[in-house]
């Protein structure tokens, strides 16, 4: 079955959505977002330590998002904007999710895929040693986060990063990540 | 010469930065011996912010205070801040192994285990007294 944009979204809507938003990925957008996620109730009600990781959490999806997304293919049903992701934080339950999605290039998906298996295959302590790794090897990527984004969000939520790649085209793949908080 | 003289007598300006949605309040007081950092941090090119701040640091390596006194009192911060607050550590190292003492003052909420291990990862590569400061919410 071809993939559906529409399918995908009512999954990841599932519980109380605090934002969502689909579009360009620009300095403005996140900090309108991280300012509209802040007035939630469900938020300001939690505890201070689940709020912040879900501020953290919400940035580093974001700015993950911002470095590293493209155009969407033309073909896709969707704005046709440089940066194009989705971002949705919703409330399910006891947890909150965090999903993004973009479109791929099929050539990264092996690339992506093997980052996140190896820091899915990691203990806690483990993605500790190796975050300590990196934040001391001097390297900076050229999109200044060297490589951490990832391990940062595992090491927060304590959470397996739960990923889908979705054939699109011939040449894109739908990539499809969730993250949780509790 | 007087001239020359004052110059060089305040020529490690005080900087003070007001904070704002994505980057921290900074201030940074040669005369003093005080580097502060308080807020959040999480500019998409943090590089970019904390260059003057490095830069800074740097001349006041030069001719630091007796003391220094950093205190660091972040919300949160994103991945790509977490290595240029390692750069002012290891700046603020090279003062202290120069027989100047620094002491870093490093401030978590009561609950925030992740800003107390965020304290524990830099302690753990720099070789500094670090003071882990709980506060109450």
């Amino acid at each position: 079955m071809a993939f559906e944009l529409k399918n995908w979204y009512l999954e990841k809507k599932q519980g109380d959505v605090i934002l969502e938003y689909n579009g360009s990925i620009t300095p403005e957008v996140i900090a309108e977002a991280l300012e509209s996620i802040e007035k939630s109730l469900n938020l300001k009600n939690e505890k201070n330590r689940v709020r912040k990781k879900v501020y953290n959490v919400f940035i580093e999806s974001l700015q993950n998002l911002y470095h590293h997304v493209d155009y969407p293919p033309v073909s896709a049903q969707v704005e046709q904007s440089p940066r194009f992701g989705i971002i949705i934080l919703s409330k399910d339950g006891t947890f909150y999710r965090i999903s993004t999605g973009n479109f791929v290039k099929k050539e990264k998906l092996n690339y992506i895929k093997d980052r996140i298996d190896q820091v899915n295959s990691l203990s806690d302590e483990e993605v500790r040693m190796l975050y300590r790794d990196i934040l001391n090897n001097d390297e900076y990527s050229d999109k200044g986060g060297g490589g951490l984004g990832m391990l940062d969000i595992v090491r927060k939520t304590g959470n397996k990063l739960e990923y889908y790649f979705y054939q699109f085209d011939d040449e894109y793949i739908f990539f499809s990540l969730d993250v949780y908080i509790s | 010469m007087y001239t020359l003289v004052n110059c060089i007598a305040t020529s490690m300006e005080t900087i003070i930065r007001e904070g704002s949605p994505k980057t921290p309040f900074v201030r940074l007081d040669g005369e003093k011996g005080v580097v502060e950092i308080k807020g959040r941090s999480i500019p998409e090119n943090s590089v970019e912010f904390y260059k003057p701040i490095i830069d800074w640091l740097e001349k006041f390596g030069d001719s630091p205070s007796d003391e220094t006194n950093v205190n660091i009192q972040l919300e949160y911060f994103n991945t790509s801040s977490s290595k240029c607050i390692l750069d002012i550590f290891k700046r603020l190292e090279l003062i202290h192994k120069k027989g100047h003492p620094v002491e870093i003052n490093w401030y978590y909420e009561e609950d925030d285990e992740d800003m107390f291990e965020a304290g524990e990862d830099y302690q753990s590569i720099i070789n500094i007294p670090f003071k882990m400061i709980e506060m109450e919410e």
